[in-house]
């Protein structure tokens, strides 16, 4: 089980939050302009890498509140936990 | 080629038990890679193996070599809980499942190698009333496309599982449930091991401790592919590699719409024999079955997370136990034995991709999610063809890449159960 740090409760299980999955998808301004392989890109694309990944958490069963997490896939070490429009660590490649 | 196999009968049964078992023939040989293949399949799990095994039967492609980094059937071929049905709702799901399904049931006899398929039937429980009809809708939806299923009350299925708590007072009451006869179980690393023996025959090699890490493009296509073992040409790529296809197409820097996650499972100790058919129940979600040696085999949902670790969190462990003790309480003092995790790719629509890429000469067969192990020959069976051909097998024709952005999704979320 994973031990979360959640940026104002503090260190909870991860039976207290739900996974939202890769972070920093940006929705396009203008939808009706793109292509739909663009379209399909945004919607259903993702990155899926093996090592640090950056995702989302909500505290769903605390303050219920979203942030991001840098996590390895491999040794799901938790490196790094920001909040929503703070930017990734510099650490990260992805 | 010249390695012809002996084949497996009641007289080299007793031939070999007269020489103590010390002088069997091994099942497949374990050659050196050649410099160049016509076709490389990167995976020696049960869709690979039968890839190749359907390359060299059905379409006379033989040089072909099996790639895997690990040992043969070591990932998820030998990771899930063996389960075989094809009562899927959609007709293009039903289709290949149901080949996959018919395909299964001869695969002893042409493998000349023992599977153990045992058409024990698939239970899938209702809890609600709205389960019941969308049971019912399904069942109906599934022999329209001339699959066996059936829907059974309460009463039936107490009679069938005698174990199962159908009191009215429990929690999630079973209303009733649908019935597959002819699904059931087969022996996981049989699957890999008869069609890695028939491959092999035909003349394919097949090449473990060989970890593929780049694929060398070729302008429009492909080159070959950089291994562990060092640089194999090939004319022609299948990349079946499951939980790790993400890795392998980002090689070429092509984007899949799957994400891997853990799906775990786990095994108590034997006991005699008191489940002679598989349960799964979507509701309280979890799936069980007894193995042959008399163990219970048990699997539920996925770990929520992306990983690629073949282990996930406790909690998914605890609440499939939770949900198998509901309908049984009289497993409550079973000890579990072990437990394991796979990695799954899982597509947005919970339906695989078996498809031609943009890059020439380069296929991929991926998305599985939790439901590869019953399609592992008729997967390999459309893979070949695509391969072969060319051109997608009117079966696998809609499992498409491009299905994303035509927006022609096949979605079997809930395929006609559980999770998947």
């Amino acid at each position: 089980m994973l031990l979360i740090k959640c940026p104002w409760c503090g260190d909870r299980d991860e039976h207290e939050f739900s996974y939202g999955g890769e972070a920093h998808i940006v929705r396009p301004r203008d939808p009706e302009k793109l292509t739909d392989d663009q379209w399909a890109d945004y919607l259903f694309m993702r990155k899926n890498p093996k090592g640090a990944h950056l995702e989302r958490w909500v505290h769903a069963h605390g303050c219920r509140r979203w942030f991001n997490v840098e996590r390895d896939t491999v040794t799901h070490a938790i490196t790094a936990v920001y909040k929503m429009n703070e930017k990734p660590p510099r650490s990260s490649k992805t | 080629m010249n390695n012809k196999p002996s084949k497996y009968s009641i007289v080299s049964l007793v031939r070999n038990a007269l020489n103590y078992h010390q002088n069997w023939q091994e099942a497949w040989r374990s050659p050196e890679p050649k410099k160049e293949y016509d076709v490389i399949i990167v995976g020696a799990g049960g869709h690979g193996l039968a890839t190749a095994y359907y390359l060299a039967k059905e379409h006379g492609v033989t040089d072909i070599a099996v790639l895997e980094k690990g040992w043969l059937g070591g990932g998820n071929t030998g990771r899930n809980t063996t389960i075989i049905r094809s009562n899927y709702l959609w007709d293009e799901s039903a289709a290949i499942y149901e080949h996959a399904l018919k395909l299964y049931e001869g695969l002893s006899q042409e493998l000349n190698y023992n599977i153990m398929l045992s058409q024990r039937g698939v239970l899938n429980l209702a809890h609600n009333l709205h389960d019941l009809r969308e049971l019912s809708r399904r069942v109906n939806a599934i022999r329209l496309n001339g699959v066996d299923s059936e829907i059974l009350t309460t009463e039936q299925v107490k009679a069938m599982v005698p174990i199962m708590n159908t009191s009215p007072h429990s929690r999630y009451p079973v209303l009733g449930a649908s019935l597959q006869r002819r699904g059931g179980t087969a022996r996981h690393d049989a699957v890999a091991w008869g069609f890695a023996r028939g491959a092999d025959a035909r003349g394919v090699d097949i090449i473990q401790n060989c970890e593929v890490t780049g694929i060398k493009r070729n302008g429009a296509g492909v080159e070959g592919v950089q291994t562990s073992r060092g640089f194999i040409k090939a004319k022609k790529i299948g990349v079946v590699a499951a939980g790790h296809s993400s890795v392998l197409a980002d090689m070429v820097g092509l984007r899949l719409p799957i994400e891997s996650h853990p799906l775990q499972a786990l095994v108590s100790e034997p006991i005699k024999p008191v489940l002679d058919t598989v349960v799964m129940s979507a509701a309280v979600h979890v799936y069980v079955s007894q193995s042959d040696k008399g163990e219970l085999v048990i699997g539920a949902g996925i770990d929520s997370y992306n990983s690629y670790a073949q282990r996930g969190s406790f909690q998914v462990v605890q609440h499939q136990i939770g949900a198998l003790l509901e309908l049984f309480p009289i497993f409550s003092r079973l000890r579990m034995l072990r437990q394991w995790g796979g990695i799954v790719d899982v597509c947005p629509d919970a339906s695989p991709i078996i498809s031609k890429t943009p890059i020439k000469g380069l296929y991929f067969n991926c998305g599985w999610g939790t439901g590869g192990f019953k399609t592992t020959p008729g997967s390999g069976w459309v893979f070949a063809h695509t391969i072969a051909q060319d051109r997608p097998h009117r079966l696998n024709e809609p499992y498409n890449l491009e299905r994303f952005s035509t927006a022609y999704l096949i979605d079997e979320h809930g395929a006609a159960a559980v999770a998947h």
